[in-house]
């Protein structure tokens, strides 16, 4: 019925703009005029609905941002995410500054210089000392974001540490994640697909010592404050680790070992005190009820960002962050890998 | 002749192309509902009006291959490098007929396998327009991996033939062909973007070349070029020690020049209709040949920024944020530019010239954002989501689009002799400008939002279930302006035959196709070819009576060419 609907919207649309071309013909047919030239009329007129353009997209652009400001991510939960966080409303507000300047200028000069039965134009070839301006200018700006841009990158991928950061492995594959720690020894035991055997999901090579008390848990829970170490397989094609809370972002790629580490710094139990995440969960859960479905309770996740097949929109895992009590009485439950595939045999 | 071909041929594939995308909104913003429509057009891929998860990435893909390719690379410059470069720089046909005659026969066949592959029975590729591997390259990956994919590679293949015969003579042309007196530093602004697109073309396209063929390699006779240690739907795979991430340098080595490819054209078709309807010279005419040289160059040492995150060395992203940054150098040069254009000008709104305004304001507006995602520092939490999505589109989608529609609405009177209907022009710029920020302005929020690109829905997340109103107003805007296409379509086709017989020299323009008679000729000119005496851009010069003076116009005694 949709359906049908949709295609009689169309097809109605589509007669509406034919008749209007009608009649537009119709009444160029009676005015005699050439109806290809443009007029002053046509200037006068093009010229200024160019100018009411110019404000409708700047008064909307500022309205979507007030309007959306509270569907973006809440703040960063990790610690290079601030300084990331940072340099985005730094480069956001310079682009912004640019941009509000720009468009106004280009929307007034197309009406101001609107072609009227008096306007002349001004033969004027170009400028050396302008074309210098606006060309040293924007290398001078670009040359600090530059600078201040690569400062964070370096910080955010070569951090320094002072003791050895913990180690958690995700493991890629169409169409889920697994997560795998290191264990008591912080050693990841050494792992591939071609070892791939029964329970043994992972490829984990169970001889290797390093191997013997890595654990393999449902959720990734880190103690808040603790440095992690993430290094990331895929089994099968590309798939991309994305924690957009932390601001953290690497891809799997199989046949090689990519990593990325970060710091968390608020735990999940107290980002869902935070007053945008108060706010946001009571507009999804609105949105949610009114639907029929089950409420919503915020949590960090982890999902795909990289196209990896049919069900790539729905490859999700949990993250949680906890006070380092709670995460090692979590640890006390896990069982580890080689425990699960004994008991299993 | 070979102009038109390119121009109808790319305007049916923009036709698919754009449906595609209605589709693929129409998921987007009502996953739980079922449309009669789509199961009408894509039969067992939507039973029950249901687009089936593959087919959804299916349609993304082929939108992004044929829009990329098909529309821009091969509709918007074949169309017209092959109508104007003979024509501005006074020759009587291009280089080479032959190899002319070549690149459209190559690219059409490649539009037919392309468009073929939609009805193979595992569906059309569908590893995104980008077709990383392993997803491309191992059929049990996905059910578009298969014979879609197998006719993807071989219709591009054909299609990067086509593309570097064009562009070979293209080059040719513009060296060798020049009428008396027209040096360098006399082209029209459109020749020599032409000129760098092509050089561009030649350098980069073999790159993509050599990319599919490795893995045409991979997928048939067992190489591991790009695959290793790989285990899919249990299997385990022979293939060891290939590494995808040498498929995307090879990839992104051709796919970034490729959109400076697709923009600079554009960029060319509106420094020219700008300068021609503000009846001014186009402002800093060596300015405007230095940043497209520069951007040329820059183009080919970027081309990391699309691989910050794939685990490829830091210090490697460092150098290619460097480079990236610098690219707004040039792109800044040529704004300004172009509002110092209009500043003082005398503005004649034709449908071309507001269309070339609306490309200024979508390349500033998308050249911007630019800045954020060129820095790999913050491109790690943006990149793949919707705002990356935005970006691209509204600079190099619209913008190349609207140098499109520009150079069709002005030079349609060179190409059928006729004219095209303003009022419909009018229409069909309002409509296309403002959906077209309706589309791509809100979804930049989704993007910052945490959205990632090629979702089939977002249902799965209620995080996302606050974005769905967004993703509603975006497909309203997006079927906005797909219906007003069919104002254009109506307006290209009807003013073939019925529009109004076009004058010689219908925008009193200076460069040499208007000099040329209007109905179509061997050779172009009927006698000798026109002698070139000054720059394309003497608008209003003073000491004239008319506003414009055409190239072929000798000077006076003691008139001062241009600096």
């Amino acid at each position: 019925m949709t359906g049908l609907l949709t295609a009689l919207i169309i097809i109605l649309a589509v007669l509406t703009i034919l008749q209007i071309i009608r009649i537009y013909e119709l009444s160029g047919d009676l005015n005699k005029e050439k109806s290809y030239l443009t007029t002053y009329d046509d200037n006068n007129r093009q010229g200024f609905y160019l100018l009411l353009f110019g404000i409708a997209i700047v008064a909307s652009l500022i309205w979507m941002m007030i309007a959306w400001d509270e569907i973006l991510l809440p703040q960063s939960a990790s610690e290079h995410g601030v300084e990331t966080d940072a340099l985005m409303s730094i480069s956001m507000g310079l682009i912004l500054v640019v941009y509000f300047t720009i468009t106004p200028i280009l929307f007034w000069f197309s009406f101001k210089y609107r072609g009227l039965k008096d306007t002349k134009a001004t033969y004027y070839e170009h400028n050396n000392k302008l074309e210098l301006i606006w060309t040293s200018v924007p290398t001078v700006v670009l040359a600090v974001l530059i600078i201040y841009g690569l400062t964070v990158w370096s910080n955010t991928m070569s951090p320094e540490n002072e003791e050895d950061p913990m180690r958690i492995e995700v493991y890629a594959q169409q169409y889920k994640w697994t997560a795998r720690y290191a264990g008591s020894d912080n050693n990841l035991g050494y792992a591939n697909v071609r070892l791939i055997e029964g329970a043994n999901v992972l490829g984990l090579d169970l001889e290797d010592i390093n191997s013997q008390d890595d654990f393999s848990p449902m959720e990734i829970h880190i103690p808040v404050g603790q440095p992690v170490l993430f290094t990331f397989r895929s089994q099968d094609v590309m798939h991309s680790a994305y924690f957009p809370h932390f601001r953290a972002q690497m891809n799997c790629v199989p046949g090689m070992t990519t990593r990325f580490q970060f710091t968390p710094t608020i735990t999940t139990a107290d980002m869902r005190k935070d007053p945008d995440v108060i706010g946001k969960v009571e507009r999804i859960n609105a949105i949610r009820a009114e639907a029929g479905n089950e409420p919503y309770e915020y949590d960090y996740l982890l999902l795909c960002n990289k196209i990896c097949g049919s069900a790539h929109y729905n490859m999700q895992m949990n993250v949680i962050v906890e006070t380092q009590a709670d995460y090692d009485a979590w640890v006390l439950e896990q069982q580890s890998i080689i425990q699960t595939l004994a008991a299993n045999n | 002749m070979i102009a038109k071909q390119f121009l109808v041929t790319g305007i049916l594939m923009g036709v698919a192309g754009g449906l595609m995308s209605i589709l693929f909104r129409f998921q987007l913003s009502w996953p739980d509902d079922k449309f009669g429509i789509l199961s009408s057009l894509l039969g067992k891929w939507a039973p029950e009006g249901q687009m089936d998860p593959n087919m959804y990435l299916g349609l993304v893909t082929m939108h992004g291959t044929i829009m990329v390719f098909f529309v821009l690379t091969a509709g918007l410059s074949g169309t017209f490098s092959n109508l104007l470069i003979p024509l501005q720089i006074g020759a009587r046909d291009m280089a080479s007929g032959f190899l002319n005659m070549l690149s459209y026969w190559f690219f059409a066949v490649s539009s037919v396998i392309m468009l073929s592959s939609l009805f193979v029975e595992m569906g059309p590729a569908a590893a995104g327009w980008t077709i990383y591997p392993p997803l491309s390259a191992v059929p049990t990956a996905m059910p578009g991996s298969g014979m879609g994919m197998t006719l993807w590679l071989v219709s591009m293949s054909l299609f990067i033939i086509g593309s570097l015969l064009g562009s070979l003579n293209y080059i040719v042309t513009i060296i060798n062909l020049r009428t008396k007196g027209m040096s360098m530093t006399r082209l029209p602004l459109t020749i020599w973007t032409f000129f760098l697109t092509a050089i561009l073309g030649v350098l980069s396209f073999p790159v993509l070349f050599s990319a599919a063929l490795l893995l045409i390699f991979d997928r048939s006779l067992g190489t591991s070029f790009f695959l290793s240690d790989i285990m899919i739907a249990g299997e385990l795979l022979n293939n060891q020690g290939g590494s995808p991430i040498l498929f995307e340098h090879l990839f992104w080595f051709l796919g970034h020049p490729e959109v400076y490819i697709i923009i600079l054209p554009a960029l060319g078709i509106t420094s020219e209709v700008i300068s021609t309807n503000s009846r001014k010279p186009i402002f800093g005419y060596r300015a405007m040949i230095g940043s497209i040289l520069a951007i040329a160059f820059l183009s080919f040492i970027v081309w990391g920024h699309h691989m910050f995150i794939t685990g490829m060395d830091p210090f490697l992203g460092s150098v290619f944020t460097f480079t990236t940054l610098l690219i707004a150098i040039p792109s800044a040069v040529k704004a300004f530019n172009y509002m110092t254009t209009l500043w003082k000008g005398n503005l004649q709104f034709t449908p071309a010239m507001l269309f070339s305004i609306g490309l200024v304001s979508t390349f500033v507006a998308g050249g911007l954002t630019g800045i954020i995602l060129g820095d790999s520092a913050l491109d790690i939490n943006v990149h793949d989501t919707m705002f990356v999505v935005a970006h691209f589109h509204i600079v190099m989608g619209l913008s190349a689009i609207f140098g499109m529609f520009a150079g069709v609405y002005h030079w349609y009177p060179r190409m059928y002799g006729r004219m095209m209907n303003k009022r419909m022009g009018y229409l069909h710029f309002w409509i296309t400008f403002i959906s077209a920020y309706g589309v791509f302005f809100p979804m930049h929020f989704l993007g910052l939002a945490g959205l990632p690109r090629r979702y089939f829905t977002n249902a799965e997340f209620p995080m996302f279930d606050e974005l769905q109103d967004i993703n509603l107003i975006i497909t309203v805007f997006a079927l906005l302006g797909g219906i007003v296409q069919l104002v254009f379509l109506f307006n290209f086709f009807y003013s073939m035959w019925r529009g109004a017989k076009a004058p010689q020299n219908p925008w009193r323009a200076n460069t040499l196709e208007w000099t040329a008679p209007v109905a179509h000729i061997h050779g172009n000119w009927p006698g000798e070819i026109p002698e070139v005496h000054r720059w394309p851009y003497d608008y209003s010069k003073p000491g004239h009576d008319e506003d414009f003076v055409p190239q072929n116009v000798p000077m006076k005694d003691g008139e001062v060419g241009h600096s």
